[in-house]
């Protein structure tokens, strides 16, 4: 089957979202692309906030955030990029109110603003209210919002379509090809633009806050495409997942007023980050959690320490944080006002994807070359806002911020461009893959080789890594590289099978965790989220660059891109 | 330990009837259904089908009828039920079944659909340079619609859904214009509340209280529902006077 449109989205995300209203205008015929129903989307589990430096609790400018978003990068975000979203922050939060974001209000009936970690007032003096928010379901609050818009301005939803591969004709991309989860047909979107929101990674990982769904679909679709992956070492640990779940709880615990406890009951931050304690950025609250495990101060002697909410009383705990206070009481059996939650580091968010600039566009190598036709947004592209570390409610900022500017960018490009020529038998191609999955009689299992590779980026290529292992680890991935192609499905359907998607999003996870691993080993130096053991300090001189991944036919090849100077100098980062 | 589950299985493409398999599976009390059906498809059954995502009872992909009861999968745990003997997995109910667990959720998004005005009612203006201003009473009143996920529980539920009126937009819908009709902020309210008044519509619900029951986010459905016809009545009223 094969539909046309002019603009085809892949991701049905806040990012995917966006940049779909932005650009159903003028006769611009959008249609957005997920492989699982839209309103699914792990957008839905962002829960604290977003950033924006309205000042409706107390002065605040953009300079401030961009500073603090800069500082939490570790330096290594593009300036002119921050700069950007910091400026048009406010009035796209103006924007979200207005199209019916139901936001939390203050006393004056503004909308309310809480603290965040890293966000500081004047240069890092103390902590900030700068994160609006809807309770701690921001990110539904706000899928919701923008899926009743789209629905409003008949954007076209393809639910439960798997992309498998985009299509290009003579380096212009005319598409996408994939199949339609429910019957295994061949679905092809011939388009003129395409716009990837596919989301995380976090999958690729034992222990995560991401669904079932963030397999880094979209980072694989890229590589396959000989487009380069930029900072892909740099991933997120969010220090508060749910002991044994990995389930998020949101550092809005934290901002009202909970604090990290180790296994004799002290409050540890205060040792790591003086001034902003439990709200220092995430990188730095991982790294003092494992250390403190480390050292045998988890509790009970076991890999996690407690978050204590007990201070907080029952209706902080309602108004503020009724949803993770109920998973908490779902999954544990705890009430967090009387009991303090075991917690430990999980997998997060991907500061890394498909290197784009401040309009969207994917770029094809280290010079900035522009791929017309072909746009990224979301976790799955790298702008770079977050550099080697995010602040929390920087992403969802990120996502409406450059997801708008997508959109502008295609409105003004679409209708000049043609519809290139589609290659020919593309369905053909998306239905010899299937069927020779469906027809594979090897003898790996899928679930073995996932868990195989999940227990092995958690193992050596988390918080902390250092050369050997990277290098051990990186050679186990090709092993598993060629066990997946000797892989056997027992599912000979063509109706609901998981099994054969979990063996197209299988590929994909190894394919992505071999350019994290190898983006890993080949930065020797400790900056933001990456820490290697064997190189603890940043190196200014040699790493203040941005790595490029291609793969190649001879394997994967990485080269650099220098960071342009900005408004803030590196420093040492102290909080 | 061993739990014994008892799943539905149906391929209309290729069965003549639904038939129930039962599984047994290494699980510990706190374990979600969800970890149960996963461990079910990677080690015996590969063919076994249900939609997931989050695991966490956000994203609202795996409402399933458990033990006669409209639920998440990822969002229940083995104790919650009594594993002594088999915990029976079926399909919501109202929906049609198109693989094993798996409904189609088509009239579901409609329904959605079928309450938004046409028009749209705000513009993205680009001058826009401040917020509205909103109480937090006023925001209260639309609160408890905030939670929900689109699960699809509560038509799974709602005796008028499933038996009386197939036709009944349901409850999530409600919920869902309730949430706008209620924001101190719309303007098109008086569109809202009469796609509401129509055949099938807001008074198709008849109270039977058990999408409350049921809802994985604990709201108030129908509540919500009640209220809205309330307002109904007063515009009229306010109408007539």
């Amino acid at each position: 089957m094969i539909h046309q449109h002019d603009v085809v989205i892949i991701g049905g995300g806040i990012a995917g979202l966006t940049a779909a209203l932005t650009a159903t205008k003028n006769n611009c015929q959008v249609a957005v692309v997920s492989k699982v129903h839209v309103t699914r989307s792990h957008s839905v589990a962002a829960q604290g906030g977003i950033a924006a430096s309205l000042g409706n609790q107390e002065e605040d400018n953009w300079e401030w955030h961009m500073y603090d978003t800069v500082k939490g990068s570790d330096y290594l975000a593009d300036q002119n990029a921050v700069e950007i979203l910091t400026k048009e922050a406010p009035n796209e939060i103006y924007t979200l109110e207005h199209l019916g974001v139901p936001f939390s209000r203050n006393p004056q009936g503004k909308i309310d603003q809480r603290k965040f970690g890293g966000h500081t007032k004047n240069y890092g003096e103390a902590p900030i209210k700068r994160a609006c928010y809807v309770s701690d379901r921001t990110g539904r609050a706000i899928m919701d919002t923008l899926f009743d818009q789209c629905q409003q301005q008949n954007v076209t939803f393809y639910n439960e379509i798997y992309i498998q591969q985009l299509l290009f004709e003579s380096n212009l991309c005319c598409g996408a090809a994939g199949y339609d989860i429910a019957t295994g047909t061949a679905h092809i979107f011939h388009c003129r633009a395409v716009v990837l929101a596919t989301g995380g990674l976090g999958r690729i990982y034992k222990t995560t806050s991401n669904g079932f769904a963030s397999t880094g679909d979209g980072f694989a679709l890229a590589l396959e495409a000989s487009l380069p992956l930029e900072d892909m070492e740099f991933v997120q640990f969010h220090p508060t997942g749910i002991y044994g779940f990995g389930i998020l709880i949101s550092e809005a615990a934290r901002a009202e007023g909970g604090v990290l406890r180790n296994g004799l009951g002290e409050r540890f931050m205060e040792h790591y980050a003086p001034t902003l304690k439990d709200l220092a950025p995430r990188d730095i609250v991982s790294r003092a959690i494992l250390k403190e495990i480390n050292e045998g101060k988890g509790v009970d002697g076991k890999d996690y320490v407690n978050l204590d909410l007990r201070g907080l009383g029952k209706e902080v705990l309602d108004q503020k944080l009724p949803e993770i206070t109920s998973f908490v009481k779902t999954y544990l059996g705890i009430d967090p006002s009387q009991t303090p939650i075991p917690v430990a580091p999980t997998c997060h968010y991907a500061m890394g994807g498909i290197p784009t600039d401040v309009e969207g566009h994917a770029i094809a190598d280290i010079t900035g070359a522009v791929l017309p036709g072909f746009y990224a947004v979301g976790e799955c592209a790298c702008v770079s806002v977050h550099g080697a570390n995010r602040l929390g409610c920087n992403s969802l900022i990120d996502l409406i911020v450059f997801g708008k500017r997508a959109g502008l960018s295609i409105l003004r490009e679409v209708k000049e461009r043609i519809f290139p020529p589609l290659p020919e038998q593309a369905e053909s191609i998306v239905e010899d893959k299937i069927n020779s999955l469906l027809e594979s009689k090897g003898t790996e299992r899928i679930h073995v080789l996932r868990e195989n590779l999940q227990c092995l980026m958690t193992q050596q290529c988390s918080v902390f890594r250092n050369g050997k292992n990277l290098q051990q680890t990186l050679e186990q991935i090709q092993e598993l590289k060629h066990k997946v192609q000797n892989i056997c499905l027992t599912n000979k359907s063509k109706t609901f099978n998981m099994e054969l998607q979990e063996a197209f999003e299988l590929h994909n996870m190894i394919k992505v965790a071999e350019v994290i691993v190898f983006s890993a080993l080949k930065r020797r130096e400790s900056r933001g989220a990456h820490f290697r053991s064997d190189y603890p300090d940043r190196d200014d001189e040699q790493w203040l660059k941005h790595t490029f991944v291609h793969q190649t036919p001879n394997g994967l090849k990485e080269s650099y891109r220098p960071l342009l100077p900005g408004r803030f100098a590196a420093q040492k980062r102290r909080y | 330990m061993i739990v014994a589950l008892k799943i539905y299985r149906f391929n209309p493409k290729t069965d003549k009837a639904p038939h129930f398999d039962i599984f047994k599976v290494e699980a510990e009390p706190n374990e979600r259904i969800l970890d149960c059906l996963n461990k079910i498809r990677w080690t015996q059954d590969s063919s076994l089908s249900f939609r997931m995502s989050c695991a966490h009872g956000i994203c609202g992909s795996d409402g399933l009828t458990i033990n006669g009861q409209s639920a998440l999968a990822c969002q229940k745990l083995i104790k919650d039920y009594n594993y002594q003997g088999e915990i029976v997995i079926e399909p919501l109910k109202y929906f049609e079944v198109v693989k094993d667990l798996i409904v189609d959720l088509k009239p579901f998004f409609e329904r959605l659909k079928l309450i938004t005005p046409k028009k749209p009612q705000n513009k993205t203006n680009t001058e826009i340079k401040k917020e509205r201003i909103q109480s937090i009473k006023e925001r209260s009143l639309f609160d408890d619609a905030l939670k929900c996920i689109l699960c699809g529980c509560c038509y799974g539920a709602c005796p008028v859904t499933v038996e009386q009126d197939q036709d009944f937009v349901g409850p999530a819908a409600v919920l869902r214009a309730q949430r706008y009709i209620f924001d101190s902020r719309t303007t098109d309210e008086t569109e809202r509340l009469n796609i509401l008044q129509k055949p099938h519509g807001v008074w198709g619900c008849k109270s039977y209280y058990l999408c409350t029951v049921v809802c994985p986010k604990n709201i108030k459905v129908t509540e919500a529902i009640l209220r809205t016809k309330k307002k109904i009545i007063h515009e009229k009223q306010t109408k007539t006077q």
